[in-house]
This record gives C-alpha cells, sequence and structure tokens, in this order.
C-alpha cells in the first residue's frame, strides 16, 4: 500500500513538474521583466521570513 | 477634458473591480481555512492512519490540476475548492494524530500554526501596502518549484530525513514569494477569478504549514 502511494504521490509530482515548466516557459517568454529595485524589494521580506523561522527552531528547543 | 474624465471613470472601475476581487478572496480563503481545520478536526478523532495524508494530497492535486481550472468560471468551482481544501485539511490531520502523541508535539503544532499566520499576514500586508508589481518573479518560482519537486520526488524514495529540511526550507521561501507574487497579482489586475486567487494563497498556506510542521518537529529533537 505504501510504495504504491509512494509511487502515486511520485507520478503525479512529476505531472506538477511538467505543469511548473510549462508556466516557467510563459512567464519567462510573455512576463514582466524586474526593474531596479524589484529584487532588493523581494529580499528584505524573504531573509525576514527566514530570520522568523529561525527564532521559532529556537524557541521549540 | 473629456478624456480624463473617461481615464478617471475607468481608473475608478479598475480599482472597484479589483477591490472585489480581493474582498471575495479573502472571504473564500477564510471560510476554506475554516472548513480546512474542521476537516483535520475530523481526522484527528477518526485516528486516520498516516497514508491517509498521501492519498488525500494526490487526490486533491489531480483535482486542482484537471478539474479546478475547468470550473474555476462557474459556480462549482467554489464546490471543487472546498472539497480540495476538505481533503488537504482531512490528510493534514492524520499527520497532526502523529504530531500529537510527541512530547513536544501540541507546543510544535502551536507554533507551526502561529508562525504561518504571522508570515502569511506579514507578507500579505506588505505586498497590499507597498502595491508593487512582483510579476517579475513568476519565472524564478516556477523555476524554484520545479527544482524542488524534482528533489522532493526523490526523497519520497531515499527517504533523508536533511534532505526533507532542505527542502522544507525552500518550500517556505517558496511559498512566501508566491504569497507576494498572487497578493500582487489581484492588486493590479493580472487575476480577476477569486476562486484561483483563492486556491494559490491557500496552497502557500497550507505548504508553509506543513514545511514549518516538519523544520520545527525535526529541530526539537522530538
Amino acid at each position: 500500500m505504501e510504495l504504491f502511494l509512494k509511487i502515486a504521490a511520485a507520478a503525479v509530482m512529476g505531472m506538477m513538474v511538467f505543469y511548473a515548466w510549462r508556466a516557467y516557459r510563459q512567464w519567462q517568454a510573455h512576463g514582466p521583466k524586474a526593474q531596479k529595485g524589484d529584487w532588493q524589494a523581494v529580499v528584505l521580506p524573504l531573509a525576514l521570513v527566514a530570520g522568523f523561522v529561525a527564532l521559532l527552531v529556537a524557541m521549540v528547543r | 477634458m473629456a478624456n480624463q474624465n473617461y481615464s478617471i471613470v475607468h481608473g475608478t472601475e479598475r480599482v472597484l473591480s479589483t477591490n472585489k476581487v480581493l474582498k471575495n478572496t479573502y472571504m473564500l480563503l477564510s471560510a476554506t481555512l475554516v472548513f480546512s481545520a474542521l476537516m483535520a478536526g475530523l481526522s484527528i478523532m477518526l485516528a486516520v492512519p498516516p497514508w491517509m495524508y498521501m492519498a488525500s494530497v494526490i487526490v486533491a492535486m489531480v483535482l486542482g490540476i484537471f478539474v479546478l481550472p475547468r470550473t474555476a468560471r462557474s459556480s462549482s468551482g467554489v464546490g471543487v475548492l472546498f472539497l480540495i481544501t476538505g481533503l488537504l485539511g482531512f490528510g493534514l490531520g492524520a499527520i497532526l494524530t502523529l504530531y500529537l502523541k510527541l512530547p513536544h508535539g501540541p507546543q510544535v503544532i502551536g507554533t507551526a500554526f502561529a508562525g504561518t499566520g504571522l508570515i502569511f499576514l506579514g507578507l500579505s500586508g506588505y505586498a497590499l501596502t507597498t502595491k508593487r508589481d512582483f510579476s517579475f518573479m513568476g519565472g524564478f518560482l516556477f523555476a524554484g518549484i520545479m527544482v524542488v519537486f524534482l528533489v522532493a520526488i526523490a526523497n519520497i524514495f531515499l527517504s533523508m530525513p536533511a534532505l526533507s529540511l532542505a527542502v522544507s526550507g525552500a518550500i517556505i521561501l517558496l511559498m512566501s514569494g508566491f504569497i507576494l507574487f498572487d497578493t500582487s497579482r489581484i492588486i493590479n489586475g493580472g487575476e480577476t477569478n477569486y476562486i484561483m486567487a483563492t486556491y494559490g494563497l491557500y496552497l502557500s498556506i497550507f505548504n508553509i504549514f506543513i514545511s514549518l510542521l516538519q523544520i520545527l518537529g525535526i529541530m526539537s529533537d522530538d
């Protein structure tokens, strides 16, 4: 049962890779390109998320 | 002058339409999260076996790929969305049952729950207040998802805890990026279907919670 579920999960995830690949190609071809300062506006909140997760880990240890 | 009035009217219409999508998305998101929590509670009460998590995720993914996009423009899309989120909640209950048996399980679940809520509220608030268009991240996020899925497929069979931890960390960062991306698309009119918008945000929240649960579970030495 467990092996069957693992194979089924791998198959569905493989399908998701295929869909993600299509979405990736579409966004690369037609999506807007980053302007100056755009990535900076993303890195800052993501760094805060990483720091927050580290804090949560320290809390449960 | 006439042109100026025309653009003001159209600008107002666009803002009203965007606000409507945003309002409907958050209302549906709240409803699906509550429904998921109820289904998780039911699953805990029934003490369903752990394999139920994988089974419900598989069915929910298939519904999300094949059924939801075809029904999202009709009222039946709401039903399909509740079916998907209910299944994911039911599967989550099987995982929570395992965590509740651990010495610090309830603490880990509570921390993961509060952490997920704070991450979502913080990132949504950031995307809503800056009003910046984060759709330039599309290519990067989908490339990241592909890599994470390929590694996760390998880890289904390898079952390496360190790799699992790395995948969970990467998923938290990618899903955080998706919250910014999805919210900015709603604000800027890139996503006009509130059912698909809710589905995107729900998946980000669900994945952050599961990954945080896994990281905290491993790191708490339980």
